[in-house]
């Protein structure tokens, strides 16, 4: 049969009218910025999102707004001085990241530290995760709606922080490593201060425990949002408890031995999830662990002098050194470089937050944006630890 | 009583010290056994393309041909299972020049070396980018290294091996200048836009210091009381001496 003209062009006018209308009807997506000064991102993270409706098209973590370039700071400085820079890269567990740095320094120098100096460093470190995880466990609930717990959290992280100040003199910065052992050692009745507080910490974790896994609202704001498979995370370099809440087990302080963690038995604690609950409920499982770990450390805490026979000044051969360790945001490294001087040639640093944040164009991709927040929380980033 | 203590801390370290400066350069050479079967797997995969590989402080790390950068990663990630990415960074070997109002008998900042000397596994020249990959199974972990031309620095993108080498790469264009081939968007991640220059390169200055001298020990004003005033000498001493 044959087609007419006519036919033939009313045939094109009808799809052309059809595409018309898909055209009219189709969204144009929206662009939301988020941040750089918003509460959710607890500093100064800014996330571009493209919305279609409520659903994340694509989005773009723009990093920076906190740089303070430290890698060339370091260039310009002593070694006891790069410890007060360290303070500051993730600011809520400074004194673990001390420890990998001046781990650096003296494995070039060939310089140990003592034993009471070691189990010190230990405790300390996980004192520091403790603070960290209880304020996580307290923002967790903030970010979805829940109030209460936040203040719990910031009361509780306050007992170990007092702890720290005791011992180091400062609650945030305690400037308190130095090559070759401690400043200090902790002050009289710390010790059983310690013991008590650790009952507080195990009270205080059961308290966010019955608040927020009874809640409906917090598990269905976190139950199956946000996952990461394994695979994923590693690719990315996602690390610490948020690699651990996609199932993989893998712990440096089990992994790659340092400190005293190889005398002491602990748990690892994996959740094959990879969802915000698994990343809230490892981190809860590890607050508890740590705490053990605190107990079990100050039972045998060796006795002796907190630092080894070190020149005064402070003068590391040249050589170079890769290490790497648990802090709690995950792996935090660095890499030294020396050449003989009294400061560093190169400190390349590796901190935890960036790499996980970096998974972030590829984790929103399709979530909602209230969704959103709760991811960000759940992946528990400090923006010094990104931005460095 | 502190005296004593510092006199007596410091013979030994200086006795100590070239014992210490020899000790690395005789064990260098050795790869430590653990290492021998790592080394052999990449080297099937890479051949002639691995320059170099050492054992430093426990860690392997092995140097390999620009060209064979992008096949480093593939051998790492398949043959030895390294699926974590560390982090991907570079290196000017290049001694920093001085300030312009620089004394350089002026103990205000650690002064590095002049002589140019390149680390673990060595380098051919001034830009070096190394990269850290880990075996989250079988934990291990390998250092690579390679070397990138002075004056067209660039080096195959990892972006399509580890998806997070997009952000380290990104850091390193703009810290190094090093170009990542391959790499979907090389574009500032904690610069402005705007910023010219590559500030972890060793001749771009920190003009904080350009400006000032650092404002280290000597600047610290005696205590009141005559203690304070001897401690504050002898740390401008201390510091006079580490600075030589």
């Amino acid at each position: 049969m044959a087609v007419t003209e006519q036919q033939q062009q009313a045939f094109i006018g009808k799809h052309l009218a059809e595409a018309q209308v898909a055209v009219e009807l189709q969204d144009e997506d929206m662009v939301l910025n988020i941040g750089p000064q918003h509460p959710a991102t607890h500093g100064t993270l800014r996330v571009v999102v493209k919305l279609d409706g409520e659903r994340v098209v694509a989005a773009d973590p723009v990093i920076g707004y906190m740089h303070r370039g430290y890698e060339k700071l370091t260039e310009y400085r002593s070694y006891p001085q790069v410890t007060t820079l360290i303070n500051r890269i993730d600011w809520l567990s400074s004194f673990a990241n001390e420890v990998p740095f001046i781990h650096a320094g003296e494995q070039i120098m060939g310089i140990e530290a003592p034993p009471r100096a070691v189990y010190i460093r230990t405790v300390l470190t996980e004192l520091s995760r403790i603070a960290t995880f209880l304020l996580f466990l307290g923002e967790m609930g903030a970010q979805v709606g829940a109030i209460t717990p936040v203040f719990y959290g910031f009361r509780d992280r306050e007992y170990v922080l007092n702890l720290i100040e005791a011992a180091t003199g400062g609650r945030f910065h305690p400037n308190f490593n130095r090559i070759g052992g401690l400043k200090d050692d902790v002050p009289a009745g710390w010790i059983a201060e310690t013991r008590r507080m650790m009952d507080k910490v195990f009270e205080s974790c059961d308290t966010f425990e019955n608040l927020l896994e009874g809640n409906e609202i917090f598990l269905a704001r976190t139950k199956g949002i946000g996952i990461i498979p394994g695979d994923v995370g590693k690719g990315y370099g996602v690390s610490g408890s948020n690699l651990r809440a996609s199932g993989v087990d893998w712990d440096l302080r089990r992994d790659a031995p340092y400190l005293a963690y190889p005398e002491v038995d602990f748990k690892v604690w994996t959740h094959p999830g990879g969802d915000s609950w698994s990343r809230y409920w490892v981190r809860l499982q590890e607050t508890r662990e740590a705490a053990r770990i605190v107990v079990d450390l100050l039972d045998r805490l060796p006795s002796g002098p907190v630092m080894a026979k070190v020149p005064r000044i402070i003068k590391v051969p040249p050589g170079e050194s890769w290490v790497r360790v648990e802090n709690p945001l995950g792996e935090m490294g660095y890499y030294v470089v020396s050449k003989g001087a009294t400061g560093p040639f190169r400190v390349k640093i590796r901190s935890a937050s960036f790499s996980n944040v970096s998974i972030l164009p590829w984790l929103l991709k399709g979530v909602y944006v209230p969704d959103l927040i709760t991811i960000l929380a759940s992946l528990y980033f400090i923006l010094g630890d990104i931005d460095r | 009583m502190p005296d004593d203590d510092l006199t007596d801390a410091e013979e030994p370290a200086a006795a100590e010290e070239p014992a210490a400066a020899d000790e690395p350069a005789a064990e260098e050479p050795a790869i430590l056994p653990e290492h021998v079967g790592m080394l052999a797997k990449l080297q099937a995969d890479l051949g002639d393309a691995l320059v170099e590989a050492v054992s430093n402080h426990g860690d392997l790390v092995v140097r390999v041909r620009n060209d064979a950068w992008h096949a480093a990663a593939l051998a790492a990630r398949s043959r030895l299972d390294c699926e974590y990415l560390s982090f991907i960074s570079g290196i000017d070997w290049t001694s920093r020049p001085d300030p312009p109002n620089w004394d350089p008998d002026a103990p205000s900042s650690p002064v590095q070396p002049k002589e140019v000397t390149y680390g673990a596994a060595g380098s051919d020249g001034r830009f070096q980018v190394f990269a850290v990959v880990e075996s989250t199974d079988d934990k291990i972990q390998v250092i690579l290294k390679t070397d990138v031309d002075e004056a067209d620095p660039h080096v195959a993108s990892w972006t399509d091996v580890y998806p997070g080498a997009d952000w380290h790469e990104r850091e390193c264009w703009e810290m190094f200048g090093v170009r990542f081939d391959g790499h979907p968007s090389l574009r500032h991640i904690y610069l402005p836009g705007e910023f010219e220059g590559h500030p972890l390169r060793k001749d771009f200055p920190l003009l904080s210091r350009e400006v000032k001298p650092w404002p280290g020990l000597v600047d610290v004003e005696a205590m009141p009381g005559g203690a304070g005033e001897e401690a504050g000498d002898e740390t401008a001493e201390a510091v006079a001496e580490g600075g030589e």
